[in-house]
Protein backbone atom coordinates (compact mmCIF):
# COMPACT_ATOMS: atom_id res chain seq x y z
CA UNK A 1 0.00 0.00 0.00
CA UNK A 2 1.73 3.31 -0.97
CA UNK A 3 1.17 6.41 1.44
CA UNK A 4 -1.26 8.85 0.20
CA UNK A 5 -1.16 11.26 3.14
CA UNK A 6 1.80 11.29 5.77
CA UNK A 7 2.70 13.06 9.17
CA UNK A 8 5.99 14.36 9.93
CA UNK A 9 6.37 15.34 13.34
CA UNK A 10 3.43 17.67 12.40
CA UNK A 11 2.27 20.36 14.70
CA UNK A 12 -0.17 22.66 13.85
CA UNK A 13 -1.68 25.08 15.88
CA UNK A 14 -3.17 28.83 16.38
CA UNK A 15 -1.03 31.63 18.74
CA UNK A 16 1.61 29.24 18.63
CA UNK A 17 -0.43 26.84 20.94
CA UNK A 18 -0.66 23.48 19.55
CA UNK A 19 -3.88 22.17 18.36
CA UNK A 20 -2.58 18.94 16.90
CA UNK A 21 0.78 18.06 18.40
CA UNK A 22 3.86 16.16 17.02
CA UNK A 23 1.40 14.02 15.03
CA UNK A 24 3.49 11.01 12.91
CA UNK A 25 1.95 8.54 10.80
CA UNK A 26 0.72 7.42 7.01
CA UNK A 27 -2.49 7.05 5.38
CA UNK A 28 -2.73 4.40 2.79
CA UNK A 29 -4.37 5.39 -0.34
CA UNK A 30 -7.75 4.07 -0.19
CA UNK A 31 -7.98 4.11 3.38
CA UNK A 32 -11.80 4.87 5.10
CA UNK A 33 -9.93 6.70 7.76
CA UNK A 34 -12.36 7.67 10.79
CA UNK A 35 -11.05 10.56 13.17
CA UNK A 36 -12.54 10.83 16.53
CA UNK A 37 -11.69 12.61 19.59
CA UNK A 38 -13.30 14.68 22.44
CA UNK A 39 -14.22 18.64 21.15
CA UNK A 40 -10.93 20.51 20.76
CA UNK A 41 -9.09 17.67 19.47
CA UNK A 42 -7.59 18.54 16.89
CA UNK A 43 -9.67 17.17 14.22
CA UNK A 44 -10.84 20.20 12.50
CA UNK A 45 -7.19 21.64 12.41
CA UNK A 46 -5.45 18.10 11.41
CA UNK A 47 -8.19 18.67 8.39
CA UNK A 48 -7.34 22.27 7.96
CA UNK A 49 -3.95 21.53 7.72
CA UNK A 50 -4.27 19.00 5.10
CA UNK A 51 -6.43 21.09 2.61
CA UNK A 52 -3.74 23.43 3.16
CA UNK A 53 -5.48 26.32 5.00
CA UNK A 54 -3.38 25.94 8.04
CA UNK A 55 0.22 26.07 7.76
CA UNK A 56 2.11 23.48 10.00
CA UNK A 57 3.76 24.96 13.17
CA UNK A 58 6.70 22.47 12.66
CA UNK A 59 6.57 19.18 10.78
CA UNK A 60 5.53 18.37 7.18
CA UNK A 61 2.60 16.83 5.67
CA UNK A 62 2.82 15.13 2.28
CA UNK A 63 0.25 14.52 0.32
CA UNK A 64 1.94 11.64 -2.02
CA UNK A 65 2.16 13.98 -5.14
CA UNK A 66 -1.31 15.62 -5.00
CA UNK A 67 -1.74 19.12 -4.90
CA UNK A 68 -3.62 20.59 -1.82
CA UNK A 69 -6.17 21.72 -4.55
CA UNK A 70 -6.76 18.18 -5.51
CA UNK A 71 -8.57 17.69 -1.86
CA UNK A 72 -12.47 17.42 -1.86
CA UNK A 73 -12.42 19.64 1.50
CA UNK A 74 -16.15 19.78 3.64
CA UNK A 75 -15.78 22.02 6.55
CA UNK A 76 -17.48 21.81 9.43
CA UNK A 77 -18.66 25.22 9.83
CA UNK A 78 -19.19 25.95 6.57
CA UNK A 79 -18.80 29.62 6.10
CA UNK A 80 -21.84 29.55 3.02
CA UNK A 81 -23.35 33.00 2.87
CA UNK A 82 -27.19 31.33 2.53
CA UNK A 83 -28.01 34.92 1.51
CA UNK A 84 -26.29 35.03 -1.95
CA UNK A 85 -28.62 34.59 -4.99
CA UNK A 86 -27.17 31.84 -6.52
CA UNK A 87 -29.03 28.51 -7.58
CA UNK A 88 -28.18 25.19 -5.90
CA UNK A 89 -27.42 23.81 -9.82
CA UNK A 90 -25.16 26.84 -10.33
CA UNK A 91 -23.77 26.48 -6.47
CA UNK A 92 -22.92 22.49 -6.84
CA UNK A 93 -21.20 23.45 -10.57
CA UNK A 94 -18.66 24.95 -9.01
CA UNK A 95 -17.37 21.88 -8.27
CA UNK A 96 -16.78 21.61 -11.55
CA UNK A 97 -13.44 24.21 -11.00
CA UNK A 98 -10.82 21.89 -11.97
CA UNK A 99 -12.46 21.43 -15.15
CA UNK A 100 -13.55 24.79 -16.14
CA UNK A 101 -11.04 27.17 -14.08
CA UNK A 102 -12.27 31.05 -14.50
CA UNK A 103 -13.84 31.00 -18.11
CA UNK A 104 -14.68 27.33 -18.91
CA UNK A 105 -18.37 26.96 -19.65
CA UNK A 106 -20.30 24.39 -18.59
CA UNK A 107 -21.18 22.10 -21.76
CA UNK A 108 -23.84 19.25 -22.55
CA UNK A 109 -21.84 16.80 -20.54
CA UNK A 110 -21.01 19.14 -17.37
CA UNK A 111 -24.71 19.85 -16.93
CA UNK A 112 -25.54 15.98 -16.99
CA UNK A 113 -22.92 15.80 -14.48
CA UNK A 114 -24.30 18.30 -12.49
CA UNK A 115 -27.86 17.20 -12.45
CA UNK A 116 -26.07 13.65 -11.69
CA UNK A 117 -24.95 14.39 -8.68
CA UNK A 118 -27.88 16.03 -7.76
CA UNK A 119 -29.83 13.07 -8.25
CA UNK A 120 -27.45 11.06 -6.26
CA UNK A 121 -28.09 12.72 -3.66
CA UNK A 122 -31.65 13.32 -3.89
CA UNK A 123 -32.12 16.48 -4.51
CA UNK A 124 -33.90 16.35 -8.05
CA UNK A 125 -35.93 19.44 -8.60
CA UNK A 126 -34.13 21.59 -6.62
CA UNK A 127 -31.83 22.85 -9.29
CA UNK A 128 -33.42 26.36 -9.53
CA UNK A 129 -33.89 27.09 -5.90
CA UNK A 130 -32.27 29.15 -4.47
CA UNK A 131 -29.44 27.92 -1.72
CA UNK A 132 -30.82 29.75 1.41
CA UNK A 133 -34.24 28.15 0.64
CA UNK A 134 -32.49 24.62 1.45
CA UNK A 135 -32.75 22.83 5.20
CA UNK A 136 -30.07 21.91 6.72
CA UNK A 137 -30.01 18.17 5.58
CA UNK A 138 -30.32 19.65 2.23
CA UNK A 139 -27.83 21.68 2.48
CA UNK A 140 -25.30 19.07 3.56
CA UNK A 141 -26.72 17.11 0.66
CA UNK A 142 -25.90 19.58 -1.55
CA UNK A 143 -22.57 19.86 -0.36
CA UNK A 144 -21.85 16.05 -1.00
CA UNK A 145 -22.51 16.75 -4.32
CA UNK A 146 -20.43 19.00 -5.33
CA UNK A 147 -17.39 16.92 -3.06
CA UNK A 148 -18.96 14.44 -5.82
CA UNK A 149 -18.36 16.74 -8.61
CA UNK A 150 -15.13 17.40 -7.25
CA UNK A 151 -14.33 13.77 -8.25
CA UNK A 152 -10.93 13.62 -6.12
CA UNK A 153 -8.57 10.70 -4.90
CA UNK A 154 -8.96 12.05 -1.45
CA UNK A 155 -11.85 13.22 0.23
CA UNK A 156 -11.82 15.25 3.76
CA UNK A 157 -15.30 15.47 5.86
CA UNK A 158 -15.04 17.08 8.77
CA UNK A 159 -18.14 16.39 11.10
CA UNK A 160 -20.50 15.89 7.73
CA UNK A 161 -23.47 14.43 9.54
CA UNK A 162 -23.70 17.02 12.97
CA UNK A 163 -28.02 17.66 13.09
CA UNK A 164 -28.41 15.17 10.16
CA UNK A 165 -31.50 12.88 10.38
CA UNK A 166 -30.79 9.34 10.28
CA UNK A 167 -32.67 8.69 6.83
CA UNK A 168 -29.92 11.61 4.86
CA UNK A 169 -27.20 9.90 6.94
CA UNK A 170 -27.74 6.52 6.10
CA UNK A 171 -27.47 7.93 2.36
CA UNK A 172 -24.60 9.99 2.67
CA UNK A 173 -22.88 7.20 4.14
CA UNK A 174 -23.61 4.93 1.53
CA UNK A 175 -22.22 7.58 -0.78
CA UNK A 176 -18.92 7.65 1.48
CA UNK A 177 -19.11 3.71 0.96
CA UNK A 178 -19.60 4.34 -2.75
CA UNK A 179 -16.40 6.20 -2.43
CA UNK A 180 -14.22 3.92 -0.47
CA UNK A 181 -15.03 1.39 -3.17
CA UNK A 182 -13.96 3.42 -5.98
CA UNK A 183 -10.37 3.26 -4.13
CA UNK A 184 -10.26 7.44 -2.74
CA UNK A 185 -9.44 7.90 0.31
CA UNK A 186 -11.62 9.20 2.82
CA UNK A 187 -10.89 10.95 6.29
CA UNK A 188 -13.83 11.40 8.03
CA UNK A 189 -14.63 13.35 11.61
CA UNK A 190 -17.19 11.39 13.46
CA UNK A 191 -18.97 11.82 17.05
CA UNK A 192 -21.06 8.96 16.46
CA UNK A 193 -19.27 5.44 17.64
CA UNK A 194 -21.58 3.33 16.32
CA UNK A 195 -21.58 4.51 13.09
CA UNK A 196 -17.43 4.27 13.49
CA UNK A 197 -17.55 0.47 14.24
CA UNK A 198 -20.07 0.03 11.58
CA UNK A 199 -18.68 1.78 8.41
CA UNK A 200 -14.82 2.78 9.31
CA UNK A 201 -12.23 0.21 9.09
CA UNK A 202 -9.68 2.33 9.92
CA UNK A 203 -9.72 5.02 12.94
CA UNK A 204 -7.55 7.22 14.75
CA UNK A 205 -8.27 8.52 18.07
CA UNK A 206 -6.94 12.08 18.27
CA UNK A 207 -6.47 14.60 21.65
CA UNK A 208 -4.63 16.50 20.30
CA UNK A 209 -1.52 14.12 19.63
CA UNK A 210 -2.55 10.69 18.50
CA UNK A 211 -3.90 8.26 21.42
CA UNK A 212 -4.28 5.65 18.56
CA UNK A 213 -4.18 4.56 15.48
CA UNK A 214 -5.23 1.67 13.46
CA UNK A 215 -7.94 -0.60 12.89
CA UNK A 216 -11.03 0.72 14.27
CA UNK A 217 -11.88 -2.24 16.94
CA UNK A 218 -8.05 -1.76 18.02
CA UNK A 219 -8.47 1.75 18.55
CA UNK A 220 -11.89 2.31 20.42
CA UNK A 221 -11.48 1.03 23.48
CA UNK A 222 -12.96 2.20 26.78
CA UNK A 223 -8.67 2.73 28.04
CA UNK A 224 -8.13 4.16 24.80
CA UNK A 225 -11.58 6.76 24.85
CA UNK A 226 -11.25 7.64 28.58
CA UNK A 227 -7.22 8.50 28.08
CA UNK A 228 -8.41 10.68 24.69
CA UNK A 229 -11.14 12.23 27.20
CA UNK A 230 -8.52 13.13 30.15
CA UNK A 231 -7.29 15.81 27.67
CA UNK A 232 -7.30 19.08 28.68
CA UNK A 233 -9.36 21.13 26.77
CA UNK A 234 -7.99 24.73 27.47
CA UNK A 235 -4.94 26.06 26.38
CA UNK A 236 -2.06 27.06 28.52
CA UNK A 237 -1.56 30.80 28.35
CA UNK A 238 1.76 30.29 30.91
CA UNK A 239 3.18 27.04 28.84
CA UNK A 240 6.68 27.19 27.84
CA UNK A 241 8.42 26.03 24.73
CA UNK A 242 7.60 22.70 23.52
CA UNK A 243 10.78 21.16 24.08
CA UNK A 244 9.05 17.54 23.03
CA UNK A 245 11.25 15.67 20.15
CA UNK A 246 9.62 13.87 16.96
CA UNK A 247 10.78 10.64 18.24
CA UNK A 248 9.21 11.24 21.80
CA UNK A 249 5.68 12.18 20.09
CA UNK A 250 3.31 8.90 19.99
CA UNK A 251 3.55 7.51 16.72
CA UNK A 252 1.04 5.17 15.09
CA UNK B 1 -46.00 68.61 -23.91
CA UNK B 2 -43.83 65.27 -23.20
CA UNK B 3 -41.95 65.94 -26.17
CA UNK B 4 -41.01 69.26 -24.63
CA UNK B 5 -40.15 67.83 -21.13
CA UNK B 6 -38.72 64.56 -21.70
CA UNK B 7 -37.02 64.83 -25.31
CA UNK B 8 -36.46 68.50 -26.05
CA UNK B 9 -33.97 69.27 -23.49
CA UNK B 10 -31.22 66.79 -25.21
CA UNK B 11 -31.98 67.49 -28.73
CA UNK B 12 -31.50 71.28 -27.99
CA UNK B 13 -28.96 71.40 -25.39
CA UNK B 14 -25.22 69.82 -25.89
CA UNK B 15 -24.64 69.90 -22.31
CA UNK B 16 -27.41 67.63 -21.55
CA UNK B 17 -26.40 65.22 -24.36
CA UNK B 18 -22.95 64.52 -22.45
CA UNK B 19 -24.48 64.34 -19.21
CA UNK B 20 -26.71 61.83 -20.46
CA UNK B 21 -23.77 60.11 -21.88
CA UNK B 22 -22.08 60.36 -18.71
CA UNK B 23 -24.87 58.66 -16.50
CA UNK B 24 -25.34 56.05 -19.39
CA UNK B 25 -21.45 55.43 -18.92
CA UNK B 26 -22.01 55.72 -15.06
CA UNK B 27 -24.73 52.80 -14.31
CA UNK B 28 -23.43 50.61 -16.68
CA UNK B 29 -19.63 50.32 -15.04
CA UNK B 30 -20.79 51.42 -11.25
CA UNK B 31 -24.42 49.23 -11.04
CA UNK B 32 -23.23 45.83 -11.70
CA UNK B 33 -20.34 46.69 -8.69
CA UNK B 34 -22.67 47.98 -7.08
CA UNK B 35 -24.84 44.84 -6.51
CA UNK B 36 -21.66 42.99 -5.52
CA UNK B 37 -20.85 45.99 -2.78
CA UNK B 38 -24.43 45.31 -1.34
CA UNK B 39 -23.84 41.11 -1.76
CA UNK B 40 -21.12 41.71 0.21
CA UNK B 41 -22.14 43.55 2.67
CA UNK B 42 -19.56 46.19 1.78
CA UNK B 43 -22.48 49.27 1.03
CA UNK B 44 -21.20 51.31 3.91
CA UNK B 45 -17.32 50.30 2.82
CA UNK B 46 -18.50 51.91 -0.53
CA UNK B 47 -19.26 55.04 0.90
CA UNK B 48 -16.58 54.56 2.83
CA UNK B 49 -13.92 54.82 0.16
CA UNK B 50 -15.71 57.35 -1.97
CA UNK B 51 -14.61 60.29 1.08
CA UNK B 52 -11.10 58.52 1.21
CA UNK B 53 -10.82 59.76 -2.39
CA UNK B 54 -11.36 63.32 -1.39
CA UNK B 55 -8.02 64.11 0.13
CA UNK B 56 -6.06 62.63 -3.20
CA UNK B 57 -8.34 64.63 -5.55
CA UNK B 58 -7.57 67.46 -3.23
CA UNK B 59 -4.64 67.53 -3.40
CA UNK B 60 -4.81 67.10 -7.33
CA UNK B 61 -7.03 70.06 -7.00
CA UNK B 62 -4.05 72.03 -4.73
CA UNK B 63 -1.56 71.70 -7.45
CA UNK B 64 -3.52 72.23 -10.85
CA UNK B 65 -7.12 73.21 -9.85
CA UNK B 66 -9.91 71.77 -11.37
CA UNK B 67 -7.94 69.81 -13.85
CA UNK B 68 -9.23 66.28 -14.76
CA UNK B 69 -5.70 64.46 -14.83
CA UNK B 70 -5.08 65.43 -11.44
CA UNK B 71 -8.15 64.98 -9.73
CA UNK B 72 -8.69 61.52 -11.19
CA UNK B 73 -4.90 60.49 -10.65
CA UNK B 74 -4.75 62.13 -7.01
CA UNK B 75 -8.57 60.14 -6.53
CA UNK B 76 -7.07 56.89 -7.55
CA UNK B 77 -3.92 57.06 -5.40
CA UNK B 78 -5.52 58.09 -2.66
CA UNK B 79 -8.89 55.73 -3.06
CA UNK B 80 -6.18 52.29 -3.97
CA UNK B 81 -3.87 53.34 -0.93
CA UNK B 82 -7.25 53.46 1.55
CA UNK B 83 -8.18 50.15 0.14
CA UNK B 84 -5.09 48.75 0.57
CA UNK B 85 -4.25 50.49 4.26
CA UNK B 86 -7.76 49.40 5.71
CA UNK B 87 -7.67 45.52 4.03
CA UNK B 88 -3.92 45.44 5.50
CA UNK B 89 -5.16 46.70 8.78
CA UNK B 90 -8.35 44.09 8.62
CA UNK B 91 -6.05 41.30 7.52
CA UNK B 92 -3.10 41.89 10.13
CA UNK B 93 -5.20 43.17 13.48
CA UNK B 94 -8.29 42.10 15.28
CA UNK B 95 -9.78 45.42 13.13
CA UNK B 96 -12.70 44.33 10.66
CA UNK B 97 -12.70 46.24 7.09
CA UNK B 98 -15.84 48.09 8.33
CA UNK B 99 -14.01 49.27 11.36
CA UNK B 100 -10.59 50.60 9.99
CA UNK B 101 -12.54 51.80 6.40
CA UNK B 102 -14.95 54.14 9.15
CA UNK B 103 -11.72 55.57 10.71
CA UNK B 104 -10.30 56.38 7.31
CA UNK B 105 -13.29 57.89 6.30
CA UNK B 106 -13.62 60.44 8.57
CA UNK B 107 -10.35 61.81 8.63
CA UNK B 108 -9.91 61.97 4.61
CA UNK B 109 -13.37 63.86 4.80
CA UNK B 110 -12.10 66.39 7.08
CA UNK B 111 -8.78 66.49 5.27
CA UNK B 112 -9.42 66.67 1.80
CA UNK B 113 -12.35 69.96 2.64
CA UNK B 114 -9.41 71.03 4.16
CA UNK B 115 -7.22 71.07 1.38
CA UNK B 116 -10.25 72.55 -0.80
CA UNK B 117 -10.85 75.28 1.42
CA UNK B 118 -7.48 76.36 1.57
CA UNK B 119 -6.81 77.12 -2.07
CA UNK B 120 -10.25 77.22 -3.77
CA UNK B 121 -13.59 79.44 -3.09
CA UNK B 122 -16.92 77.85 -2.41
CA UNK B 123 -17.72 77.17 -5.55
CA UNK B 124 -14.94 74.73 -6.01
CA UNK B 125 -16.08 73.02 -2.87
CA UNK B 126 -19.46 72.23 -4.28
CA UNK B 127 -18.35 71.21 -7.07
CA UNK B 128 -15.54 68.62 -5.64
CA UNK B 129 -18.45 67.92 -2.59
CA UNK B 130 -21.54 67.32 -5.49
CA UNK B 131 -19.61 67.22 -8.59
CA UNK B 132 -21.29 68.76 -11.50
CA UNK B 133 -22.70 66.26 -14.49
CA UNK B 134 -23.70 68.66 -16.57
CA UNK B 135 -20.18 70.62 -16.99
CA UNK B 136 -18.52 67.37 -17.99
CA UNK B 137 -16.29 68.11 -21.19
CA UNK B 138 -15.04 65.80 -23.67
CA UNK B 139 -11.99 64.73 -21.68
CA UNK B 140 -13.88 63.75 -18.85
CA UNK B 141 -17.11 62.06 -20.50
CA UNK B 142 -13.99 60.05 -22.09
CA UNK B 143 -12.12 59.06 -18.76
CA UNK B 144 -15.96 57.78 -17.16
CA UNK B 145 -16.39 56.15 -20.81
CA UNK B 146 -12.89 54.56 -20.04
CA UNK B 147 -13.21 53.14 -16.82
CA UNK B 148 -16.76 51.86 -17.57
CA UNK B 149 -15.02 49.98 -19.92
CA UNK B 150 -12.35 48.43 -18.02
CA UNK B 151 -14.70 47.99 -15.52
CA UNK B 152 -16.83 45.58 -17.79
CA UNK B 153 -13.88 43.68 -18.82
CA UNK B 154 -12.61 43.17 -15.35
CA UNK B 155 -15.88 41.89 -14.30
CA UNK B 156 -15.86 39.59 -17.04
CA UNK B 157 -12.22 38.14 -15.57
CA UNK B 158 -12.94 38.03 -12.21
CA UNK B 159 -16.16 37.01 -12.22
CA UNK B 160 -16.71 33.67 -11.30
CA UNK B 161 -13.79 33.67 -8.40
CA UNK B 162 -15.57 36.78 -7.10
CA UNK B 163 -18.84 34.95 -7.20
CA UNK B 164 -17.72 31.80 -5.41
CA UNK B 165 -15.55 34.10 -3.33
CA UNK B 166 -18.88 35.73 -1.88
CA UNK B 167 -20.70 32.29 -1.48
CA UNK B 168 -18.27 30.36 0.18
CA UNK B 169 -14.61 31.64 0.14
CA UNK B 170 -13.40 28.64 1.88
CA UNK B 171 -14.03 25.99 -0.31
CA UNK B 172 -12.17 28.66 -3.18
CA UNK B 173 -9.43 28.79 -1.20
CA UNK B 174 -9.12 24.66 -1.76
CA UNK B 175 -9.56 25.10 -5.24
CA UNK B 176 -8.00 27.91 -6.28
CA UNK B 177 -5.58 30.61 -5.60
CA UNK B 178 -7.69 33.08 -7.71
CA UNK B 179 -9.82 34.67 -4.10
CA UNK B 180 -7.15 37.60 -3.17
CA UNK B 181 -6.66 38.42 -6.61
CA UNK B 182 -10.18 38.58 -7.16
CA UNK B 183 -10.96 40.56 -4.16
CA UNK B 184 -8.49 43.08 -4.86
CA UNK B 185 -9.14 43.61 -8.40
CA UNK B 186 -12.86 44.22 -7.04
CA UNK B 187 -11.59 46.87 -4.88
CA UNK B 188 -9.68 48.29 -7.50
CA UNK B 189 -13.33 48.11 -9.57
CA UNK B 190 -14.45 50.07 -6.93
CA UNK B 191 -12.03 52.71 -6.54
CA UNK B 192 -12.17 53.41 -10.35
CA UNK B 193 -15.77 53.61 -10.05
CA UNK B 194 -16.00 55.68 -7.46
CA UNK B 195 -13.40 58.43 -9.44
CA UNK B 196 -15.96 58.22 -12.07
CA UNK B 197 -18.63 58.84 -9.97
CA UNK B 198 -16.82 61.62 -8.24
CA UNK B 199 -16.77 63.23 -11.50
CA UNK B 200 -20.64 63.40 -12.18
CA UNK B 201 -21.77 63.29 -8.52
CA UNK B 202 -19.23 64.62 -6.58
CA UNK B 203 -17.81 62.57 -3.64
CA UNK B 204 -20.86 63.00 -0.84
CA UNK B 205 -23.11 61.05 -3.70
CA UNK B 206 -20.50 59.05 -5.96
CA UNK B 207 -21.30 56.18 -4.08
CA UNK B 208 -25.23 56.73 -5.04
CA UNK B 209 -25.31 55.30 -8.56
CA UNK B 210 -23.78 52.18 -6.97
CA UNK B 211 -26.15 51.36 -4.60
CA UNK B 212 -29.12 52.90 -4.69
CA UNK B 213 -29.85 50.87 -7.93
CA UNK B 214 -28.50 47.62 -6.38
CA UNK B 215 -30.80 47.69 -3.63
CA UNK B 216 -33.83 48.48 -6.55
CA UNK B 217 -32.46 44.95 -8.06
CA UNK B 218 -32.87 43.25 -4.50
CA UNK B 219 -36.36 43.63 -4.47
CA UNK B 220 -37.08 42.55 -8.04
CA UNK B 221 -34.91 39.42 -8.79
CA UNK B 222 -33.40 36.63 -7.23
CA UNK B 223 -30.64 35.77 -9.26
CA UNK B 224 -26.95 38.03 -9.84
CA UNK B 225 -27.16 38.37 -13.34
CA UNK B 226 -30.82 39.84 -13.30
CA UNK B 227 -29.99 41.50 -10.43
CA UNK B 228 -27.18 43.45 -12.09
CA UNK B 229 -29.04 43.83 -15.37
CA UNK B 230 -32.22 45.61 -13.46
CA UNK B 231 -29.59 47.52 -11.35
CA UNK B 232 -27.94 49.14 -14.47
CA UNK B 233 -31.10 49.80 -16.35
CA UNK B 234 -32.74 51.39 -13.18
CA UNK B 235 -29.13 53.68 -12.78
CA UNK B 236 -30.00 54.61 -16.37
CA UNK B 237 -33.71 55.51 -15.66
CA UNK B 238 -32.74 57.39 -12.46
CA UNK B 239 -30.23 58.97 -14.82
CA UNK B 240 -32.06 60.05 -17.77
CA UNK B 241 -35.29 61.13 -15.62
CA UNK B 242 -33.00 63.04 -12.97
CA UNK B 243 -31.33 64.98 -15.84
CA UNK B 244 -35.16 65.82 -17.00
CA UNK B 245 -36.01 66.81 -13.77
CA UNK B 246 -32.90 68.70 -12.81
CA UNK B 247 -33.43 70.59 -16.37
CA UNK B 248 -36.93 71.50 -15.76
CA UNK B 249 -37.25 72.52 -11.88
CA UNK B 250 -33.42 73.82 -11.09
CA UNK B 251 -32.52 71.46 -8.88
CA UNK B 252 -28.87 70.58 -9.11
CA UNK B 253 -28.71 67.31 -10.92
CA UNK B 254 -26.81 65.39 -8.85
CA UNK B 255 -29.16 65.26 -6.12
CA UNK B 256 -32.14 65.16 -8.61
CA UNK B 257 -30.17 61.86 -9.77
CA UNK B 258 -30.26 60.52 -6.49
CA UNK B 259 -33.63 61.57 -5.58
CA UNK B 260 -35.31 59.79 -8.80
CA UNK B 261 -33.20 56.58 -7.99
CA UNK B 262 -34.52 56.90 -4.08
CA UNK B 263 -38.32 57.63 -5.40
CA UNK B 264 -37.44 54.27 -7.68
CA UNK B 265 -36.06 52.36 -4.43
CA UNK B 266 -38.96 53.31 -2.01
CA UNK B 267 -41.32 51.57 -5.03
CA UNK B 268 -39.69 48.94 -4.67
CA UNK B 269 -39.19 48.33 -0.92
CA UNK B 270 -43.00 48.70 -0.93
CA UNK B 271 -43.84 46.86 -4.36
CA UNK B 272 -40.91 44.77 -5.35
CA UNK B 273 -42.21 41.00 -6.06
CA UNK B 274 -39.23 39.67 -3.92
CA UNK B 275 -39.95 40.58 -0.14
CA UNK B 276 -41.47 43.55 -0.80
CA UNK B 277 -43.62 45.23 1.98
CA UNK B 278 -46.70 44.82 0.33
CA UNK B 279 -46.08 41.43 -1.25
CA UNK B 280 -45.25 40.50 2.46
CA UNK B 281 -48.27 41.80 3.82
CA UNK B 282 -50.77 40.26 1.23
CA UNK B 283 -48.98 36.99 -0.14
CA UNK B 284 -52.03 35.06 -1.43
CA UNK B 285 -53.31 31.86 -0.58
CA UNK B 286 -50.64 29.16 0.02
CA UNK B 287 -49.96 26.99 -2.51
CA UNK B 288 -50.55 22.90 -2.50
CA UNK B 289 -47.06 22.01 -2.51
Amino acid sequence: MTAQLAFQNVTLGYDRHPAVHHLNGEIAAGSLLAVVGPNGAGKSTLFRGIVGILKPLTGAITLGGLKARDIAYLPQSVDIDRTFPISVFDFVGTGLWRTTGIFGGLGKTARAQIGQALASVGLNGFENRNIGTLSGGQMQRMLFARVLLQDARVIVLDEPFNAIDTKTSADLIALVRHWHAEKRTVLAALHDMEMVRSHFPETLLLARGSVAWGSTQQVLTADNLLEARRMCEAFDDGAGTCVVDAAHSRAA
Amino acid sequence: MLYDALIAPFLEFEFMRRALAGVVALALGGAPIGVFLMLRRMSLVGDAMAHAILPGAAIGFLFSGLNLFAMTFGGLIAGFSVALLAGLVSRVTVIKEDASLAAFYLVSLAVGVTIVSMRGTNIDLLHVLFGNILALDDQTLLVIAFNATITLVVMAVIYRPLVIECVDPVFLRTVSRAGAPAHLAFLALVVVNLVNGFHALGTLLAVGLMILPAGIARFWSRDITGMMMISVASAMVSGYFGLVLSFQTKVPSGPAIILVAAVLYVFSVLFGNVSGLVRQLFPGRHLEA
